[in-house]
């Protein structure tokens, strides 16, 4: 027998987990397929915004995701009520749109061999407490606002850092148990100056130094003391002529290179989108079934790979939410397109279509309260043999740009027009002045085959973003992207309006 | 639609109010608080092809609590379990987390929350019926299409208390069914149904209004060249470009910081066509009139009268370090634009030729000092010739400022208004609303 309620998670949450688990078994009904995810997730948010600190903030999600699968249909039940009363109703609400749903679904979900993983993986950071020293945070963020405000032209300037930490247990009424912990670092740092009408910003790394980890993510990434240089670069942008407008090379470093994968690759890849399930929403794809193995997605440099095995990446896991085990994959191999990111259900659901095109442990939710679907984990671009100084050399005319600041992509995921800001030029093969409100605009698949060199490894970050939306209902979800500084061949680029 | 105030307490309600008193048995010498209460029990259905892509149903229920001292304050959130007993401990190791937290802090100089007592009610009972049974209703109609999207049905729940006494409440129990119908490719046409009550008739009303425009889209679709076109925007794709303007545009905050999209509106007296009138409408929309510091929102926030910028959104935060009057939030939440004179049944008449915008997709600004923005038309999208629909438009990107299209470029805008009820659910079911014309605009500019 087991209690109403298992043991408190606060005391132990590990036990909690194994016990809540072990709670689901004993009521776990008599179908083809039950499971249950539990997500325990507590977020601090620390912030200084104009040296004022905000008011902390502590976030303490927990709750789980019971699924069903029986006589062909599918159904879920979400529940912060853990008790057995709890579980016991989400048992029932998931078995009840089972049944409903069965003859009506999209697949027969029966015939579809659900994964039933075993083990246990803890990502950097688990064993020091994110949190530990609230007082030396506030200090340092506080000491970075300060030193932020260098010229009275600075308007506006924050720094904050967002923290969580996140133990999941995945468990199959029939005895698999997979438990993991996540600790994962999200800094922020920008300035923002101003000049009559147009007012420039700054961002510590594009706002793209998230990674797993303790709090020597932030430590050791230069974060400290960033401050006065990213006013200077705010400040000379203001004092920077418009970007120039013509067809022209186009480098883009690290922290744009995030968001052109994510938009023009990843999303595109997503095997549910390829199958129709996004359409209402986020969208479609140009990408289709038959085009897996052979479509020339970009030049023969462009190496993609889903790796969420790469530890200190944000996106980083042992199995994904419906148990499949992480691997890397590559979905681009020598610019020609290999696999989509499909987890388990979609697999099964294009290779009954007569399309057995693979996918990777892409099955991700945003929390307990959000059913799994096909997501980017790490998406990267592997490394190329070019130097940095050697791909500004081989420019005649063209633009150097670095960090997002707008991004905008049709629901296809290919025609696209994305904005950074901060911009230099580059002139018969040296760099030049900077130039503000650098933009660009393309189409997904001719983009990428215009790629003429891929920095090498020494010009490689790795980031990630904790804001990637989809789905119906709604998730925002935490990707990583590694990836080397590239180069583009004749592209449309331009400024703001004079 | 039609919301009325209650004098009834619902289960939830109590559950809430308890949870608020048990908060005010463990203040030790000077405390205060305040809390947010945010729950829902929500039926989703995703749909994809005609079929049933994933049922399910989400229960879930936030406690978000601030206990302050002097100036000093800081905040914590959990999910409730429902459980009195377990709720109770959690709370109260959250209060200690928060105690402690308060020993380590400085004085907030912008801390300020309502003081002023005001209780408000305001339930909507549910009239929904069972999920499944629409569901039934939803398949029934839907197999002879490729039918996608969502229904999200049940109730919502936002709750304040504060160590005052002060106790506000609203609930409404709500269903949106936010579907497309597809022909092939990114064909389709995109419709919604939402309310309090589910009427079999409107529905289906509804559905074959969205089937008979699909019709349109067997035409071969036909590309125009970039450049300048006269373009008629229903007021399902001016919400997009209305939207916008809760990101940073009419917030105190942002025209302060000149990060706002309209701050040359504020700083240089920019101004858009005459017949804009744009304002922030709490008691009109759906969502709660109160806030998470306690003030309740103004009824009416006029942003931009005759053109020009007269009102911003402002936060108590920004209010007490600007020493404003606080208003609400700094985000849109209810947006009321006023209707204008062009008859709906003669926008094609007056288009003339160009294109019918039926939706807008995924918007970002190009240049914010201008207020120039970026994205592209999706789904029911059309070419006009002499008045006449003659071709579904292949996707276009456009790039241009709000101060050309709803400034001097603004033709007109449509005497009937639509209500468009956010189907969002990012973490939890959104209680925004827009009532939006439609608006015909000379020489829109088309990019890619």
């Amino acid at each position: 027998m087991f209690p109403a309620t298992s043991s408190d998670p606060h005391a132990d949450p590990q036990a909690w987990l194994h016990q809540t688990a072990a709670l689901f078994r004993s009521l776990a009904p008599a179908v083809d397929f039950c499971s249950l995810r539990i997500v325990d997730e507590r977020s601090d948010y620390l912030g200084v915004r104009q040296d004022v600190l905000q008011p902390p903030s502590t976030s303490q999600s927990r709750g789980a995701m019971v699924s069903v699968v029986h006589r062909g249909g599918y159904g879920y039940a979400a529940t912060s009520d853990l008790s057995a009363a709890g579980l016991r109703e989400a048992i029932h609400r998931a078995m009840d749109w089972a049944a409903r749903s069965a003859g009506h679904s999209v697949i027969d979900f029966t015939r579809i061999e659900l994964p039933r993983p075993q083990g246990r993986y803890a990502s950097p950071g688990v064993t020091a407490p994110v949190q530990r020293a609230r007082r030396e945070i506030i200090d340092l963020l506080m000491a970075e606002s300060k030193a932020c405000r260098t010229d009275a032209r600075i308007v506006d300037w924050s720094a904050s850092l967002w923290t969580s930490a996140t133990d999941q247990l995945y468990a199959t009424a029939d005895g698999a148990e997979a438990f993991q912990q996540f600790r994962q670092v999200m800094p922020s740092l920008s300035v923002s100056a101003n000049a009559g009408a147009d007012t420039q910003t700054r961002s510590f790394a594009g706002g793209g130094l998230c990674r797993q980890g303790d709090l020597s993510v932030l430590l050791d990434s230069g974060f400290v003391g960033s401050g006065p240089r990213l006013a200077a670069e705010a400040i000379a942008l203001l004092e920077a002529p418009n970007c120039p407008t013509g067809r022209m090379d186009l480098l883009l470093m690290p922290s744009q290179m995030m968001l052109q994968i994510h938009e023009s690759i990843g999303h595109p890849l997503e095997l549910d989108r390829i199958l129709g399930d996004e359409r209402n929403f986020a969208g479609t794809s140009f990408v289709t079934l038959d085009m897996f193995g052979h479509y020339q997605y970009g030049s023969p440099l462009l190496n993609i790979s889903f790796d969420p095995t790469r530890a200190e990446e944000l996106a980083s896991y042992g199995w994904d939410d419906e148990g499949t085990p992480a691997s890397k994959v590559f979905v681009i191999r020598d610019g020609v397109l290999q696999h989509p990111l499909g987890g388990s259900i979609s697999q099964a659901r294009a290779a009954m279509a007569g399309h057995a095109v693979g996918g990777a442990a892409s099955a991700r939710a945003s929390s307990w309260n959000r059913p799994p679907l096909d997501r980017m984990s790490n998406l990267n671009v592997e490394p190329g043999d070019s130097t940095l100084d050697e791909m500004i050399a081989s420019v005649e005319r063209g633009v150097l740009m670095d960090g997002n600041i707008s991004w905008s992509i049709d629901d296809s995921r290919n025609k696209f027009q994305f904005g950074c800001e901060y911009g230099r030029l580059i002139e018969n093969g040296e760099l030049k002045g900077v130039v503000r409100n650098p933009n660009y605009r393309g189409i997904s698949a001719s983009f990428w085959r215009s790629l003429r060199a891929v920095g090498n490894a020494g010009t490689l970050e790795v980031m990630g973003t904790p804001f990637c939306g989809k789905a119906e209902p709604s998730q925002i979800i935490r990707v990583g992207h590694a990836s080397p500084a590239c180069l583009f061949s004749d592209v449309e680029v331009f400024g703001a309006e004079a | 639609m039609s919301m009325s105030p209650s004098t009834t307490t619902t289960d939830m309600q109590q559950q809430f109010h308890a949870l608020a008193d048990f908060i005010a048995t463990r203040l030790q010498g000077s405390e205060r608080f305040t809390c947010w209460f945010s729950g829902e029990s929500t039926d989703f259905v995703r749909f994809n092809r005609g079929l049933i892509r994933q049922p399910g149903h989400v229960r879930q229920a936030n406690l978000s609590l601030s206990l302050i001292d002097g100036q000093r304050q800081a905040r914590g959130e959990f999910s409730l379990s429902g459980e009195t007993q377990t709720d109770h401990a959690r709370l109260a190791r959250l209060i200690e987390d928060l105690r402690a937290q308060l020993r380590d802090l400085p004085d907030d100089p912008y801390l300020l929350i309502a003081t002023e007592v005001q209780d408000s009610t305001r339930v909507v009972a549910s009239k929904l019926p069972q999920t499944g049974d629409m569901v039934e209703e939803i398949l029934a109609a839907a197999h002879a299409h490729d039918f996608v999207g969502i229904l999200a049905s049940g109730p919502l729940y936002r709750g304040f208390a504060n160590s005052y006494g002060q106790r506000n409440w609203h609930e409404i129990a709500s269903f949106n069914l936010d579907f497309s119908l597809y022909l092939a490719g990114d064909k389709a046409v995109k419709s919604s149904y939402a309310g309090f009550e589910w009427q079999s008739d409107a529905f289906r009303a509804r559905y074959a209004d969205a089937a008979a425009q699909l019709e349109l889209l067997r035409r071969p679709a036909q590309r125009i060249a970039p450049g300048p076109c006269r373009a008629y925007l229903t007021p399902t794709a001016l919400s997009e470009v209305i939207g916008m303007l809760g990101w940073a545009g009419v917030s105190e905050k942002s025209l302060r910081t000149k990060y706002s999209s309209l701050r040359r509106m504020r700083d240089e007296g920019l101004r858009l066509h005459p017949s804009i009138q744009l304002a922030e409408h709490t008691a009109a929309g759906l969502g709660p009139a109160f806030q998470p510091q306690g003030f309740i929102k103004a009824p009416r926030v006029e942003l931009i009268r005759d053109g020009a910028l007269i009102g911003s959104l402002v936060s108590p935060r920004t209010a007490r370090e600007y020493g404003l009057q606080p208003n609400g939030d700094e985000g849109m939440d209810a947006v009321e634009l006023a209707a204008g004179t062009l008859p709906q049944a003669e926008v094609l008449k007056t288009l003339g030729d160009g294109v019918y915008i039926g939706n807008l997709w995924y918007l970002n600004y190009s240049d914010r000092a201008s207020c120039r923005m970026t994205g592209m038309t999706r789904f029911a999208s059309f070419k006009v010739e002499g008045g006449e629909i003659v071709a579904p438009l292949e996707v276009m990107r456009f790039d241009e400022s709000l101060y050309r299209m709803l400034g001097d470029k603004l033709l007109g805008l449509t005497r009937e208004r639509e209500l468009l009820i956010d189907s969002q659910s990012y973490e939890q079911r959104g209680t925004g609303s827009m009532l939006l014309p439609g608006a015909l605009i000379d020489d829109f500019s088309f990019v890619l």
